[in-house]
């Protein structure tokens, strides 16, 4: 057994875990963390994306071993539980950015992870920047414009009024 | 998916590494992204029964200038490789190859000594190495030492690393004025590459083939063919040239060999205009 210490969603917690123990398992069974998703389990679809020290990652291809000491962020810790959605969440419900749903909370940390790496967006780089995840609705054309939304706001759009 | 059980141990330097492997011998893996050995663990194709985690060993993460070259530690992030503005400066090919790999949660984890040590032919990155006539250093018990790129790859998934060696520094030459190329040729985003062709020409012509047989290759009868004068499209025709490329789900060996004439002449036009 491995001891860990993480930081998920701003509360520390110290567990013992199997060394091969995946984060993923670790964050919806252990931690009953259960918004993130598995779907491929191959780190192909990235419906288990998570962001480890505010990046994103796939958390069905990591262990828990290797996130010992670090900060992580599902898709429960984005907004304050009766506070307001965070921005990418309510530009996905603005724009209706979700069918059937299994793929948003990855979808959702995917594209924050994207827009607090890059300066500047447009549609191409946006559906590039999350060629790592998979809508099995193939709803991507909402998705692609409700991240275009939040880069506008933030001013990130060439051309666009911020 | 669950891996098969193993022991887990945390190295925190190159030396430690080092010792862990001498101690557990070949029953050990290195464990750096973990992005090309957890999936083949996930599918019990790997069952290492010692991890040594050296994600922790941070002294080898860094890209720095070093003569006429630039020194790229072992544990450089795909993301670190593809947003250096030293490298976009000096070896802007690399950039561009590390951003073409995975996808950017890929990215963020996989390392450049992995997926030259994992030896995958598939692999983008050791194309890249391979073309801009790299210089791998490994790390074993008796020290230091050097081996070229060419003479890195071995076999499938093989390199030339000893079990108790650990690869811990990556040099390219600096060319900010090469021409070059990166040709991939995939169907869907995030996919490997069906074939990849890179080309440097820089006074000589390097070109590297991605899936093209059981190793990442040199194209040398194109190189030579370069050398001695020949067209852009008479030397692209000898793409395949001694290349063993692989039948599987995407292409037949003989649409690869095709293919690469096509990636290679290509490949060879951007590099030259």
């Amino acid at each position: 057994m491995v001891l860990i210490a993480v930081q998920v969603n701003g509360t520390d917690h110290q567990d013992e875990v199997e060394p091969r123990l995946l984060l993923v398992q670790y964050l919806r069974e252990t931690l009953g963390l259960t918004g993130t998703n598995i779907g491929c389990d191959t780190s192909s679809c990235g419906a288990c994306t998570v962001l480890l020290n505010g990046e994103s990652v796939k958390s069905c291809t990591l262990l828990a071993a290797q996130a010992d000491g670090a900060e992580i962020q599902t898709i429960e810790g984005l907004a304050p539980a009766e506070g307001p959605l965070h921005p990418v969440q309510e530009a996905f419900r603005e724009n209706h950015a979700l069918q059937c749903g299994y793929c948003t909370p990855g979808m959702v940390m995917a594209a924050v992870s994207l827009l607090e790496e890059e300066d500047q967006l447009t549609e191409r780089t946006v559906r590039e920047g999350l060629e790592g995840n998979l809508c099995r609705c193939t709803g991507y054309h909402n998705i692609v414009r409700a991240v275009l939304a939040c880069a506008a706001e933030r001013g990130m759009v060439p051309g666009s009024v911020s | 998916m669950i891996p098969a059980p193993f022991d887990y141990v945390r190295a925190g330097s190159a030396e430690e590494a080092v010792a862990l492997l001498v101690e557990h011998g070949d029953e050990a893996k290195l464990l750096a992204g973990g992005h090309s050995l957890l999936p083949l663990m996930k599918l019990r194709l790997a069952i290492p029964s010692v991890l040594i985690d050296v994600g922790r060993v941070h002294e080898l993460s860094f890209i720095e200038e070093q003569g006429d070259e630039v020194a790229i530690g072992a544990l450089t992030r795909h993301h670190d490789l593809e947003t250096s503005s030293l490298l976009k400066e000096q070896v802007p090919m690399l950039p561009y190859i590390a951003h073409q790999v995975g996808d950017p949660q890929v990215r963020h984890r996989g390392t450049l000594g992995g997926s030259l040590a994992h030896g995958d032919p598939a692999s983008d990155l050791p194309a890249a190495i391979l073309a801009l006539g790299g210089t791998l250093v490994a790390q074993g018990p008796g020290g230091r030492r050097e081996i070229a790129a060419v003479d890195f790859f071995k076999g499938f998934l093989e390199t030339a690393l000893a079990p108790d060696e650990m690869l811990v520094e990556i040099r390219v030459p600096k060319a900010p004025g090469a021409g070059w190329s990166f040709q991939k040729f995939n169907r869907r985003a995030q996919d490997w590459a069906i074939v990849g062709v890179a080309a440097v020409v820089n006074g000589t012509t390097g070109i590297a083939l991605v899936n093209m047989g059981s190793t990442p290759l040199r194209a040398t009868a194109v190189e030579a063919a370069v050398g001695g004068g020949a067209s852009v499209v008479e030397a692209a025709l000898l793409a395949a040239e001694g290349a063993d490329p692989p039948s599987d789900i995407n292409a037949s060996s003989e649409y690869r060999r095709h293919l690469a004439t096509v990636l290679v002449r290509r490949a060879l036009e951007e590099a030259t205009s």
